[in-house]
């Protein structure tokens, strides 16, 4: 929306939805998917991928026109989280970054001290570095204040599809934070896209909702319209919340409707 | 450049495709050769040999589905054929396989396979977690159910690439050991190929069958180029001492936190730990990770896989298509057929695809059971999706 760019790493987008390839059935879905949730920038593990292999994930997003966004997946060290960084730079020739430290297999949360250490070391280095969080707003200000270009929390494990389980967290970073917060991790479905919207998110970063859906490609239309819907309810202001009813129609004012007397 | 030989049929690629279409083209009397720097190679050498046509079934490849069954109906007679043509035990073995969960959340995963199995017509049992472990004792006690599928059986593909290489030979198939480098288009007809060393060799009609590197082949014209890609599998194999025997009696395989692991157990005490799933284009190294990741994994599901020899690790490249499903029969260019791009299933699919192929060879028409498979349904989409 040209009223309302979403200025990430000092790019511009006009979608603010933020997809990621793993798990998608086949390249075909997975294209036609992205197409649906109108994506300008998808994230790809590079530990995963070959950036010189043709055909594969990376020959979608070119096709297509995706910016891609490099992440450090499966890194458990700040030092390898570095590495993979520094190699998905010279094959990708960007500067952007998804940094993400993972403490456990089991749960794939972030480690924090090694998510710090690795963010530092990459905002030193130039990088612009997006970090997966926790929904920690201590840790929030503090990967601000050395320099990430914006904040990733997770609203649940990757991949759980719990939504956000702590909204008031959200909130909390949100109105702290001069960077983009967007959510990343644990939309399940559309109200959790809509939801990190409404709550001030400045974009939404997804890829089981959609890629592991029975239907991806409608999955993928479904999210476009929460994150365009959550953002516009964001703008437009919420009503109080109130304990009793208030009529929407109250009887003064209320046109006349007898045809034989014109009200006005 | 000078055509030392000429064939009615050319065969680009000797893997399990390429040579079941030589053999099916032979026995229709084409005079038929095959070129390939290394026949009976391939990812033929690195699969399990899994028939998985209900335990691997995806939300949205009900197509496939159709192909693959029809498929595992014809293995049993294809079997007994290609035995009685080479005298060679191919591995077949009609064990049934059994996938189980191993948490609440795999769990749940499966009672939706399930739920899609049933939809589908196909043939599976719900089965606690008690009821697994005493079909299969061996396993962890932390199974959480399962689903028992008994028409997903297995082959030995080692040994069934070297029965049809026999049975290729004894039809009188010819062996090109080179590499195929071009094609030969001639008056905008596939006339043949070239090979590394400069050999023409010429035919009527050349199938391409190279697996994942189908798309390699030089001079194939752009609208031709089949869109596959690598995509590398490593693979394990360890043996089950006699004193262990049987330890697995059928296919066993789970989803452990997202990610797949199947147990292939052989009548010969081979069991076949697998598989990696890697977008790292040709690369076939076997990676610590890789190992790693499958011994967890096949660890958590068996956990007394500790005490057998690891005999072997190897990664192999499946050739991936964008819908998962095998490109067959005429290209857009006269003259050529393609027979690629089957992704998990080409063992599965060798028996139909040997079939379709000898039907495209001789009547240049797809059967129905392979229409949607056209490589023209590609082709299409790319030129409607050129920028103006």
């Amino acid at each position: 929306m040209a009223d309302d760019p979403f200025v990430l790493g000092g790019t511009t987008f006009s979608s603010r939805l933020i997809m990621g390839t793993g798990g998608a059935p086949s390249l075909e879905v997975l294209e036609r998917a992205l197409v649906a949730s109108g994506t300008e920038l998808t994230t790809v593990a590079m530990r995963r991928v070959d950036a010189s292999a043709h055909g594969s994930v990376l020959s979608v997003l070119d096709k297509l026109g995706i910016r891609v966004l490099p992440n450090t997946a499966g890194c458990f060290t700040a030092g390898e989280a570095v590495l993979t960084a520094r190699l998905a730079r010279e094959a990708l020739e960007t500067d952007l970054v998804k940094l993400e430290v993972i403490a456990d297999e089991r749960t794939l949360l972030p480690d924090p001290i090694e998510l710090l250490d690795a963010a530092e070391t990459l905002v030193d280095d130039g990088f612009t570095v997006l970090p997966y969080t926790n929904d920690d707003p201590v840790l929030a200000r503090k990967l601000e204040d050395v320099g990430c270009a914006a904040i990733m929390p997770l609203g649940s494990p990757i991949g759980s599809g719990l939504g956000i389980r702590n909204p008031h967290n959200f909130q909390l970073i949100v109105e702290h934070a001069r960077v983009p917060v967007i959510l990343d991790a644990g939309a399940g479905t559309a109200s959790d896209a809509a939801l990190a919207m409404e709550l001030g998110c400045a974009g939404v970063m997804l890829a089981s909702a959609v890629t592991r859906a029975q239907e991806p490609v409608l999955m993928a239309d479904a999210m476009r319209h929460a994150v365009e819907a959550g953002r516009l309810a964001h703008r437009a202001g919420r009503i109080p919340r109130r304990h009793f009813a208030e009529a929407s129609s109250p009887a003064e004012g209320m046109a006349h409707l007898d045809p034989e007397r014109p009200a006005f | 450049m000078s055509s030392t030989s000429t064939s009615d049929v050319l065969v680009v690629g000797g893997g399990i495709i390429g040579l079941v279409t030589a053999w099916r083209a032979a026995q229709r009397g084409f005079a038929t050769s095959v070129v390939d720097p290394e026949p009976g190679g391939g990812a033929a050498q690195v699969a399990a040999g899994m028939l998985a046509a209900v335990t691997e079934l995806h939300y949205g490849e009900q197509t496939l589905l159709a192909l693959n069954l029809e498929s595992a109906r014809r293995y049993p007679d294809f079997v007994a054929e290609l035995t009685g043509a080479t005298g060679r035990d191919l591995g077949y073995r009609r064990c049934g396989t059994l996938a189980v969960a191993l948490d609440a959340d795999d769990r749940a995963h499966l009672r939706e396979l399930h739920a899609l199995q049933q939809r589908s017509g196909l043939a599976s049992e719900w089965l606690s977690g008690r009821e697994c472990r005493r079909l299969e004792p061996m396993l962890a006690p932390g199974v959480r159910g399962g689903l028992r599928v008994d028409a997903d059986h297995q082959i030995d593909p080692r040994r069934l690439v070297g029965a049809l290489m026999t049975a290729c030979e004894r039809a009188g198939v010819v062996f090109h050991r080179q590499w195929a480098e071009r094609l030969t288009v001639v008056r905008e007809r596939a006339a043949g190929v070239t090979t590394a060393d400069g050999t023409g060799l010429a035919a009527g009609q050349v199938v391409l069958a190279a697996g994942s590197l189908s798309g390699r082949l030089g001079g194939l014209p752009r609208e031709v180029l089949p869109p596959v890609r690598p995509v590398k599998g490593q693979v394990l194999r360890l043996t089950v001492p006699k004193r262990y025997a049987p330890f697995l009696s059928r296919t066993v395989r789970a989803v452990v936190r997202g990610s797949q692991v199947y147990l292939v157990p052989r009548e010969s005490g081979e069991l076949v730990v697998g598989a990696t799933s890697e977008e790292l284009g040709w690369d076939t190294t076997v990676t610590a990770g890789g190992v790693y990741e499958l011994l967890r994994d096949a660890h958590e599901l068996v956990p007394g896989i500790t005490e057998l020899p690891l005999t072997e690790t190897r990664a192999g490249l499946r050739p991936g298509s964008p819908d998962n499903a095998p490109l067959l029969g005429p290209a857009q260019l006269d003259g050529l057929l393609l027979a690629t791009g089957h992704y998990r299933n080409g063992v599965l699919l060798t028996p139909v695809t040997g079939d379709v192929m000898a039907h495209a060879l001789t009547t240049g028409e797809l059967p129905d059971e392979a229409r949607p498979f056209t490589p023209r349904r590609f082709t299409a989409a790319e030129l409607t999706e050129q920028p103006a």
